[in-house]
């Protein structure tokens, strides 16, 4: 581990002008920091600002802090009510003491677990640019299918980001010259493309402060995660669902997919497919041949394409039922 | 540690050789009534609050810490190790090599040599070649990762199935490579049914809590005195001393607690000669914890198998052949492999035999014990080959098993010291529902889930090892039993404190364990699930001795006293023990193995049920239940022996679904380095398991006439499962672990 500075900020505006990496719960981050793959200078110690509320928001939203614990979010009554698909995504990941520590925000910046990433030795684009990328070619049963580029085949790890995903949540940030943001989470991620080392659009040091969640939609909330041990393990196909059915068909669709690319992945041809139609065998097989129609494995992850097919049915079987 | 017996030269010993059964044992007509009981671990609440001191943690004057490097590719011969940047990080102390000195390959357990040495060669990716030593751990951390280690690369040997046709016979060590008997390919040819089918399983990693970790402090008088998580304290002595090339006697371990060790700690790792190398350099102690991922590169891994078991049967199912071949790995120089077909040996009658073991050289780290070396995998193979045949024949699993049951070993020809294999199955299907079971597969479909029932058997040779131990009665009426045994996490200190209890006659918290210290009389160290019967043995004739010392300060006949709370009673009298032992007594106690070994095939028995539910969508399986049922000679802690089987009850699960330890094609280098990604089951994996044991003594094994047991339960486990996979989908995945891959394209609509 290299050495570094820490500061603790007791405002948002301390924090964004500090000039270092953010640490909440540090989940990820001081593992990284421990292997070297992450060498920040500064850390900015942000867990003792007051983001840490849901709030209801007039138009039935929800105002999420950036620093309301994945346990606190999980449980919340609300959440567990009319965001079904968040509560169980949230539960769905990690093990219980890591949620109690894990953050909102730092949840949705959680890096990947790509084996290569982790260990230095390793080429890896993402981790030190320019040095290759030893999963392809390499053992990458756990990659992505889907938007990967010969740069990086990396997949987002997360659940939590995959149903807000599915819920057009909105992070809410604020830059160091005060300036504040709302970014649409489907405009929030990036593809690895050229860069994979950058994996989001947020600026040298914006924070994260709040996601908020539009209304709840109407319809049913599913989350569905496929993976190696029954707990504490990553997604190796996960499915995140809202549909809505009208008059036997469906009336709108909202599908977020997690382990299958660097970012949760939503493809509006899918629900195009699906919107309008009465559940059919044949409806669900459009829509999973839409997903995976730029579908391409590895290797060790081939299986991912015809999991991810069974999955997305299965799925949407049970959300039109 | 006891003056006494050292003071007066040989101290007074009991030693015993099993050539002969035993079956008098005074654990049967102990009064103290401790014996066998669920109790507790002594030393639990040590280990709850933290008070249980582990290797790294020993305080120390004056300490530094180590960082170990390890060399970044899989093959070569390095030229250089370039530290001018990690010796300017503040703090660092040195950057210290010592190419001939460290080991390249830890070492077997029980070796009494030092390991492969010399790291300028790299045969390995992942192989320690030098320590960074600084004033603060942080510090060394940061050096070792500013350390580079300039390298001449060779092309190595990566891929398993690229090798796998060169593979050799190794040489005959205590395990031979190659038995048969009668002609196997003939009775294949002639055999009504037969199943011939390969089965395939990956490296696996022990993955015990604890790393392995050191802290070296060389002593005034050139003695070492290093603290570590060793499981054989005196075979590591000597392997350390060794490497380092000082006499035997300069290098003392003490291994006091050790978080798990599972056999890889076993033999010697990098960390410990690092440290002493580094402690000696520097003049001062010197502290090493392997990180995780390092455990994982340069430790020990058990071989991946590719294993053929071709089984003929007449009509009626009775076996006429079996023959168990095995591909195991290792690196270029070591010899040890995995023994997958050592519990075919035994574990069913027929005429026409062949278990065979080969070597496949590859360029992965060290491959060595791991928990039920041979049977853990080795049962994977048999005993799901046993279940196809059974569906060929169409007979119940448990009915083939019982129709090929030996009446004699059916390699050697000589009796079994005690078999309760059928017994095991019985009580299991009775306990388990067994006859609830559908005989065709996928015909329990319950929602999204396929539900399946199967059951394999366990076998596991037991063993008894060279062991010694002192016992030393104190005028307070304590008792205080020294032996360098460890306790690994198994109940060692728990078990030995009752043998002694009961023997003479003590309350529990009146006998005082102390283990893991090299000063200490040797004992067999724990493996082989051999500690408990050899370890135990050793304190049960020192103990055996001071009561027939007891007796004649009684001026009795030891068999007319009754020894119970402290209390010695004989003739209408009633005597503290305290007021029987003068300053003290101590004694000596030796137990060795002998006749009864070769008379008497020893082994310890069991039948494994398991449900499982199969997801129709995913493949992903969940083990809803299982059941052992075990008879292992006497159970001396129903509790902590329990613990052992769910233990290993575990491990099969991990076995037959999760845990793969994957390495590099291209460059051999361990891929799954931590425990995120190297699967072991976690909490939400294991379900409900049950454990049985049935009443058994074992009169030839030792005179506690207990079996090993920490190996036992993971014999056959994985199976069970595997089994009742098949059962509940009738896709057959041969390739371990079962992931929900491999069961996709099979799984009925």
């Amino acid at each position: 581990m290299k050495t570094f500075d820490y500061a603790r900020a007791d405002s948002i505006a301390d924090a964004v002008a500090a000039g270092g990496r953010f640490i909440a719960g540090g989940t990820n981050l001081l593992d990284l920091m421990k292997l070297q793959v992450e060498t920040p200078d500064k850390l900015v110690d942000i867990s003792r600002l007051d983001l840490n509320r849901i709030e209801e928001r007039a138009d039935g939203g929800l105002t999420i802090g950036a620093l309301v614990p994945n346990s606190d979010l999980a449980a919340d009554p609300r959440v567990i009510a009319k965001y079904e698909v968040l509560s169980r995504a949230l539960l769905a990941g990690a093990s219980g003491q890591l949620r109690n520590k894990a953050t909102t925000g730092g949840n949705l910046l959680q890096r990947t677990r790509c084996y290569y990433f982790y260990d230095t030795a390793a080429g890896c684009n993402k981790r030190a640019p320019g040095s290759g990328c030893e999963a392809i070619g390499g053992f990458n049963r756990i990659h992505a299918i889907l938007g990967t580029s010969d740069q990086c085949i990396a997949t987002h790890p997360g659940d939590m980001p995959v149903a807000m995903r599915a819920l057009d949540a909105v992070i809410v940030t604020q830059a160091p010259g005060g300036d504040k943001r709302r970014i649409a989470i489907g405009d929030f991620y990036r593809l690895p493309g050229d860069t994979p080392e950058v994996e989001n659009v947020l600026q040298p040091g914006e924070l994260i402060t709040h996601v908020e969640l539009p209304a709840p939609p109407a319809g049913r909330q599913l989350y569905r995660k496929v993976r190696d041990r029954a707990s504490y393990a990553f997604a190796l196909v996960s499915v995140a669902g809202v549909v809505a059915m009208e008059d036997g068909k469906i009336a709108s669709a909202a599908l977020a997919f997690g382990g299958l690319a660097h970012m949760p992945w939503r493809d509006p041809a899918v629900e195009a497919v699906l919107v309008g139609q009465a559940p059919s065998d044949a409806a669900f097989a459009a829509a999973a041949d839409a997903l995976l129609a730029g579908a391409k494995g590895f290797g060790t992850n081939d299986f991912k394409i015809p999991l991810a097919r069974r999955v997305l049915t299965a799925c949407l079987k049970e959300l039109t039922r | 540690m006891s003056l006494i017996g050292t003071l007066l030269g040989r101290e007074e010993t009991r030693s015993l050789t099993m050539d002969q059964p035993r079956p008098h044992s005074l654990l049967d007509q102990g009064t103290q009534g401790v014996i066998g009981r669920p109790l507790d671990r002594i030393e639990g609440p040590l280990k709850v609050s933290g008070q249980a001191t582990y290797a790294a943690e020993y305080p120390t004057d004056n300490l530094a810490y180590g960082v170990l490097v390890r060399a970044p590719f899989g093959s070569g011969t390095i030229r250089d190790v370039v530290a001018d940047a990690a010796r300017s990080v503040p703090g660092v102390i040195d950057v210290v090599t010592d190419y001939p000195t460290f080991i390249r390959n830890p070492q077997q357990g029980g070796e009494m040599k030092a390991p492969t040495q010399g790291v300028e060669k790299v045969d390995y990716h992942g192989e320690i070649v030098a320590i960074v030593v600084a004033d603060t751990f942080e510090a060394a951390r940061e050096g070792a990762a500013l350390v580079h280690v300039d390298a001449q690369p060779a092309n190595g040997a990566y891929v398993f199935a690229a090798h796998r046709d060169q593979a050799e016979t190794p040489p005959p060590d205590q395990i031979p490579p190659t038995t048969s008997q009668g002609d196997v390919d003939a009775a294949m040819a002639a055999a009504a049914v037969t199943v011939d089918a390969t089965y395939t399983t990956p490296s696996q990693t022990s993955a015990a809590m604890e790393p392995h970790a050191s802290i070296a402090h060389w002593q005034d008088d050139g003695t070492l005195v290093l603290h570590g998580s060793y499981q054989m304290v005196a075979s590591d002595q000597s392997q350390l001393a060794g490497a380092l090339g000082v006499a035997k006697d300069k290098v003392r371990i003490i291994s006091r607690y050790v978080g798990g060790g599972f056999g890889s700690k076993l033999g010697i790792a990098p960390e410990s000669v690092a440290a002493a190398v580094a402690a000696k350099k520097l003049g001062r102690p010197v502290k090493v914890a392997m990180a995780r991922q390092q455990v994982f590169d340069a430790t020990v891994r058990r071989s991946n198998t590719e294993q053929r078991i071709r089984l003929g049967a007449g009509p009626d199912g009775r076996l006429t052949a079996i023959a168990h071949e095995t591909l195991a790995t290792n690196l270029p120089g070591e010899d040890f492999f995995e023994p997958a077909g050592i519990g075919t040996h035994f574990a069913y009658a027929a005429d026409n035999r062949l278990v065979d073991h080969k070597l496949v050289r590859l360029n992965w780290l060290l491959a060595g014990s791991m928990r039920a070396p041979g049977e853990a995998v080795g049962m994977l193979a048999l005993e799901a080959a046993m279940d196809e045949l059974a569906e060929k024949l169409n007979l119940d699993p448990i009915e083939l098993r019982r129709r090929n049951e030996p009446d004699q070993d059916p390699e050697k020809q000589v009796p079994f010291s005690s078999r309760q294999l059928v017994p095991c199955m019985e009580k299991g299907a009775e306990l388990f529902g067994w006859s609830d079971r559908h005989a065709a597969p996928a015909s329990d479909r319950r929602g999204e889930w396929w539900h399946g029932i199967g059951m394999a058997a366990a076998v596991r040779s037991n063993m008894l090892q060279k062991s010694s131990a002192r016992v030393e009665l104190t005028p307070e009426g304590r008792a205080i039993v020294a032996t360098d045994m460890t306790d690994i996490g198994t109940g060692s200190y728990t078990i030995l404190a009752q043998i002694a209890a009961e023997t003479l006659g003590l309350p529990l918290d009146r006998v005082e364990v102390q283990l893991g210290d090299g000063a200490a009389p040797p004992s067999a160290g724990s493996g082989g699930s051999w500690g408990a019967g050899s370890a135990g043995s050793s304190v049960y004739l020192a103990c055996e001795l001071l009561r027939e010392k007891l007796a004649r300060a009684m001026d009795t006949a030891p068999e007319s006293m009754t020894l119970k709370d402290g209390r010695a009673i004989a003739d209408n009298r009633a005597v503290e023990i305290g007021e029987l032992v003068g300053d003290g007594l101590s004694a000596l106690g030796e137990i060795a193995p002998g006749k009864q070994e070769k008379s008497f095939n020893q082994a310890s028995y069991g039948a494994h049920f398991a449900e499982v539910k199969v997801n129709a969508v995913t493949g992903e399986v969940r083990v809803e239940r299982m059941l052992g049922v075990f008879a292992a000679g006497r159970i001396l802690n129903q509790k902590t022996a329990r613990s052992q089987c769910l233990g290993g009850m575990t491990f099969g699960i991990g076995a037959a679904l999760t845990e793969e330890l994957v390495h590099d094609p291209r460059n051999g280098k361990v891929v799954n380095r931590d425990l995120g990604e190297y699967h072991v089951p976690v909490n939400a994996d294991v379900p409900q398991i049950d454990v049985h044991f049935l009443d058994e003594r074992d009169i030839h094994a030792n005179p506690i006439h207990a079996k090993g047991i920490g190996e036992l339960g993971i014999s056959g486990a994985g199976a069970a499962i595997a089994n009742a996979i098949y059962n509940a989908t009738g896709v057959r995945v041969r390739d371990y672990p079962i992931t929900c891959d491999k069961l996709l394209e099979g799984l009925p609509g």
